[in-house]
């Protein structure tokens, strides 16, 4: 009896490391960056309850970490939450390898403050000096006579790129800008600051931070962060999230893709918090 | 039988053999990684690897330095007579701003007609500074003057005070403000930790109870279990606003909260190391001090403590070693604004935590990612100094104080 259950066990053992081995080879691989990171995480388990004989694995650790992993071919699709670099490109170029690019849902940025400061409206201007140092006082732009102090995202975020190109206008950060590690701390620190200023994902703006109403119209229309005005395309600061993928590996990451973009995907997107590409 | 067992006394023996270099060749490897990946940084070029600044060559300019290109494109220097040349109000040039003016028909297939269409934008206008892609650069035109770039220097990253390492066009790699900021957090961490781990150590080898002492020597073991990024939450949700508090200041991501926590860390190395060092004084040395009509405290004080100072120096700079090196903890808690430290109410950023921080988004090869492996190296000089201190001082006699 003994011997035929060691027997068995030796069986199942084999069967399961034969499957893990074919599956690892069927196996569709995402790495990239942590803001796309719960949608595809939530999409690849939905897309695989529904088609038992996918199997698809989803890492972060950054934009950048999923661009190079795509260089290096350990994986199949980099998602990334800011537009390939011109270097990576030319990374990619040197082995060969050509670059598609699918923007599977869109994130608008949220401007928080403490919700004890009594400003609700901020130019993209006044924005800008803020965080380039040149506004250092909250009565510079109507609030209390308190020291700003401006917190941003890390360099390794897409968050952190985004924000520059569409708020500072690709100008660089103030020196010695506070640079947290994740949105949580962002969140965190700002609802203990009663100076501070961050931005964070819309996905996770919640009641211990204000959200500041933002203009990029020098002060005519001031919009506040909500998905309905982002897909109205009245707030301004929405950025794409991008899917990439190389050429040849096209049929193999295709019908993932298509299914992220059907309806059932991009329902998926907004129940993430994200905003639908339609 | 007897054979069967020598022969595996010698597989055991060279296993263990193996295991043994095998293990020094590849921390070794590890060593010559990362100084190789890190050297290159000095031949990199201080623009941005692939792309090129150009001007009109009507410009009079013929060479900007990485702080003059830096100002420029943040528009803080605005004329061209501030960075030397004639009057003229600048106008910046960014290579996606060529998508804005003309459509990608106009540009041709593959971009053939890129590279002229962005010669004619130069040419247009006397005061531009155009940032392009090497590859698309309108090198053959004659209106149009390449501005030479240098390689980062050596100077510049041991001596440069801003740490800017995403700037563009030009990124700067100051490690000043990253290696004193280090070294703030590092000792003051070990100026709170030292003096409580040394009271704890000599209360629980010399005073306490049998019974305490066995309660509590786990529960000081347990603090070293703890991960370090629980640490980092419980200084950021707990000691952050009370640091902000207490002291009244803008902001409670500081040095000093920074410190309070490797504090806290470092302390279950610096207790244990002492203790040892405590319980090794031979009996007779305490005998001989009692004999001698001296107190119990004065034993303490004239005798024990002398006695095991070379122990206890190596329990504060282990203690060192165990704060510099740490990094999840001090990213949550310090800010991480590179700035130049003046008080430990300020926001630092230590090394440990930029590397962590940063190189996730890095492009592999590029200036950003060699000037991390740099300071990996310096890091990693950092620490062995400090081991080195550790192992000579715990080798010397230890009743020379005495």
């Amino acid at each position: 009896m003994n011997h035929k259950n060691s027997n068995m066990k030796k069986v199942i053992l084999s069967v399961v490391l034969i499957v893990f081995c074919l599956s690892t080879i069927y196996a569709q691989r995402i790495k990239g960056s942590d803001t796309t990171l719960p949608l595809s995480q939530k999409a690849a388990e939905n897309y695989m309850k529904a088609n038992s004989s996918a199997s698809i694995t989803v890492t972060g650790g950054g934009s950048g970490v999923g661009f190079s992993s795509l260089v290096e071919g350990t994986t199949d699709i980099a998602q990334a939450s800011r537009k390939i670099k011109f270097v990576e490109i030319q990374k990619l170029k040197e082995e060969g390898k050509i670059i598609k690019e699918v923007i599977v849902a869109y994130d608008a940025l949220a401007i928080v403050v403490n919700p004890k400061n009594n400003v609700t409206n901020l130019t993209r201007n006044q924005l800008e000096d803020i965080f380039t140092g040149k506004i250092t006082n909250w009565k510079e732009v109507g609030g209390a006579d308190l020291k700003i102090v401006p917190y941003s995202r890390e360099t390794s975020s897409g968050t952190y790129e985004f924000f520059k190109v569409s708020v500072l206008k690709n100008k660089n950060y103030m020196n010695g800008i506070m640079s947290m590690p994740a949105t949580g701390s962002i969140i965190q620190s700002v609802g203990q600051t009663p100076g501070a200023i961050g931005y964070v994902g819309l996905a996770y703006l919640n009641s211990s931070v204000k959200a500041i109403h933002v203009s990029y119209d020098d002060g005519e229309t001031y919009e506040a962060p909500s998905v309905r005005n982002a897909k109205q395309g009245t707030y301004p600061i929405v950025r794409p999230l991008y899917f990439y993928y190389v050429l040849e590996s096209e049929t193999k990451v295709k019908p993932f893709i298509d299914y992220l973009l059907s309806s059932v995907g991009q329902q998926i997107v907004s129940e993430v918090g994200f905003i639908t590409v339609n | 039988m007897k054979k069967f067992k020598k022969i595996t006394e010698r597989v055991v023996e060279s296993i263990f053999t193996i295991s043994g270099s095998l293990t020094s060749i590849a921390i070794l490897l590890i060593v010559v990684f990362l100084f190789k990946e890190g050297v290159g940084l000095f031949n990199s070029p201080s623009v941005e690897k692939g792309y090129v600044l150009c001007v009109n060559s009507e410009n009079s300019i013929d060479k900007l330095s990485v702080i003059q290109i830096k100002e420029i494109f943040d528009s803080e220097v605005v004329d061209w007579k501030d960075v030397g040349g004639k009057e003229g109000e600048i106008t910046i040039f960014r290579f996606d701003e060529i998508f804005n003016i003309y459509s990608e028909e106009d540009l041709g297939e593959d971009y053939a007609l890129l590279s002229a269409k962005l010669g004619e934008v130069i040419t247009s206008n006397v005061n531009i500074i155009a940032y392009l892609p090497q590859e698309y650069a309108p090198v053959g035109i004659e209106s149009v003057k390449l501005l030479p770039t240098e390689s980062i220097g050596v100077a510049d990253f041991l001596g440069g005070k801003e740490w800017m390492p995403t700037a563009t066009p030009t990124p700067l790699f100051g490690v000043v403000p990253l290696i004193l900021g280090t070294l703030l957090v590092s000792f003051f961490a070990i100026l709170f930790a030292l003096p409580l781990g040394l009271g704890v150590a000599i209360y629980s080898s010399e005073l306490a109870s049998k019974r305490t002492r066995k309660l509590m020597k786990p529960t000081i073991e347990l603090l070293a279990g703890i991960p370090s990024v629980v640490y980092g939450f419980f200084g950021l949700v707990v000691l952050v606003p009370l640091v902000q508090k207490v002291f009244h200041l803008p902001v409670g991501e500081t040095a000093l909260a920074g410190s309070v926590i490797l504090a806290i860390m470092a302390l279950p190395t610096i207790i244990t190391i002492a203790e040892d060092a405590i319980g090794n004084v031979p009996l007779s040395m305490r005998e001989a001090s009692v004999a001698l009509g001296a107190s119990h405290w004065q034993t303490i004080y004239k005798v024990i403590l002398p006695y095991s100072r070379s122990g206890i120096t190596a329990a504060a700079v282990l203690g060192i070693g165990r704060a510099i090196g740490e990094t999840m903890a001090v990213l949550m808690v310090t800010g991480n604004a590179a700035i130049m430290p003046h008080s430990l109410f300020q926001s630092v950023r230590t090394i440990p935590a930029t590397i962590a921080a940063e190189l996730g988004e890095s492009p592999a090869g590029g200036a950003h990612y060699q000037s991390l492996f740099l300071l990996g190296s310096i890091l990693f000089i950092i620490t062995m100094v400090i081991s080195i201190t550790a192992e000579v001082i715990s080798k010397r006699q230890p009743n020379k104080g005495i």
